[in-house]
């Protein structure tokens, strides 16, 4: 029964509910998880890559942050081949922005015009829609640092932190818990490491099992950059040492 | 034969443009508005045939109020230019618009002052003029303009171009808009009659 509503995308089941367009967001939450949060002074943007053999040579390109303009950087859980194609429409977004109006699009109208273009595979017939959730981390002359996070069927929702991808229900209730109003930049940083290390249920990070991402504006200008491997072993290291704090206080007591 | 000029003060723009409107040889009034308020801080004067000028100056107005309502943001005085010349440049390989625009404006930017032609080139500038009047009163403008010019010295200055303009163009001019722009908005002064 529930199969004749599951094969075209764009039909609605008797309870009102667009199967395919649920299953794409269902695939999301396996996806490797991205972790965003923002602070007075920046945005980071923290993902896990899945782990692969170690035969694959991943090359100079990461594959879970990419940049969309200067102002404007984004973290994808997901099919990356679909990322990759929304990601390039993006870019052109916005560089088609900045020629007309000569100056930087808002991160908000950006967010919007991709997922207007999500939307329609979920309204017009016979392709699938996009198997991709991004994490948009900007900074614009009218709101300041922004994050936002859009799923396949179009939604788009701004935060001050939140996650997507693999375990991103137990993601948000530690962001909830931890998060500040006033948090600077490197304590977000490390915010996100933590919650990073968890969800993942890993021992350690590496720059090849994550990647971390921090957008600020210096002198009026935004820029961003990719820790380095030091840095995030060094938040590694940190983490380590305060968890056997913890341990040893919770032993003696 | 439309004139305009323009200059930009201390923490305002100053527009300026002739009164009059034409039809062939003749004068048909000397109370024409060609300064349109395109929003509430932002002013474009524009010269050239009147159709073209009227249907450019609404279409610049009516699409950067659009992208107020779409975006719930307001478009520095920068992006509108640069969208207005755009909008030239577009139209120039198509049914070109004749139109000759000053546009001014005030943002977190502070005050400034576009030109364009209808060729859609454009540059920012402290002061500027568009037709006949521009070979009469650039030379006023620059020997009298200062970067931090108060209102009532940039309507001196106004007024020493307006009295260049009936003394020495053929085509005498005599009554003309004012218009200025600063941090509260638009305002238009009386209007000039010499």
């Amino acid at each position: 029964m529930a199969r004749r509503y599951d094969q075209r995308t764009t039909t609605f089941s008797p309870e009102g509910r667009l199967h395919q367009v649920e299953y794409a967001i269902e695939a999301i939450s396996h996806a490797g998880s991205v972790i965003g949060i923002q602070a007075k002074d920046g945005v980071v943007l923290a993902g896990e890559k899945k782990e692969t053999t170690k035969l694959v040579d991943p090359g100079k390109r990461g594959e879970k942050v990419y940049k969309i303009d200067d102002h404007v950087i984004v973290a994808v859980a997901g099919l990356t081949s679909d990322a990759n194609a929304l990601v390039n429409r993006a870019r052109i977004n916005a560089q088609h922005y900045f020629s007309r109006y000569g100056e930087n699009e808002p991160v908000e109208q950006l967010v919007v015009s991709l997922c207007d273009y999500k939307q329609q595979y979920t309204q017009f017939g016979g392709l699938r829609p996009f198997g991709v959730s991004f994490m948009f981390a900007g900074w614009d002359r009218h709101f300041g640092f922004q994050l936002y996070q859009s799923d396949p069927a179009g939604n788009y929702t701004g935060w001050k932190a939140t996650a997507i991808g693999n375990n991103y229900s137990s993601a948000v209730p530690m962001l909830k818990q931890d998060w500040k109003e006033d948090m600077a930049l490197d304590e977000a940083v490390h915010l996100a490491a933590k919650v990073l290390l968890k969800t993942t249920e890993s021992s350690s990070l590496t720059s090849d099992k994550c990647e971390f991402a921090v957008l600020t504006v210096k002198d009026g200008k935004v820029s961003h950059r990719m820790l380095t491997n030091d840095e995030i072993l060094a938040e590694s290291k940190k983490l380590e040492q305060e968890q056997q704090q913890t341990t040893t206080t919770t032993t003696t007591s | 034969m439309d004139s305009a000029l323009g200059l930009r003060g201390k923490d305002f723009v100053l527009l300026a443009t002739d009164g009059h409107a034409e039809f062939s040889v003749l004068r048909l009034k000397d109370d024409e508005d060609k300064i349109i308020t395109i929003d509430k801080n932002k002013l474009m004067a524009a010269g050239g045939p009147s159709a073209d000028r009227t249907m450019f100056c609404e279409y610049i107005q009516k699409n950067i109020h659009l992208y107020r309502l779409r975006n719930g943001v307001t478009l520095s005085v920068r992006a509108a230019a640069n969208f207005t010349r755009g909008e030239l440049a577009y139209y120039l390989r198509r049914n070109p618009y004749q139109v000759n625009v000053l546009l001014a404006g005030h943002d977190e930017e502070g005050p400034s002052l576009y030109w364009m032609d209808y060729i859609a080139s454009m540059a920012k500038v402290s002061r500027g003029a568009h037709g006949y009047a521009a070979y009469f009163v650039m030379s006023i403008l620059d020997r009298h303009w200062k970067p931090d010019m108060t209102e009532e010295e940039a309507i001196e200055v106004a007024k020493l171009c307006f009295d260049e303009l009936k003394r020495r163009f053929l085509i005498s001019q005599s009554s003309f808009v004012v218009k200025i722009v600063d941090k509260d908005g638009v305002r238009t002064l009386p209007r000039f009659a010499i």
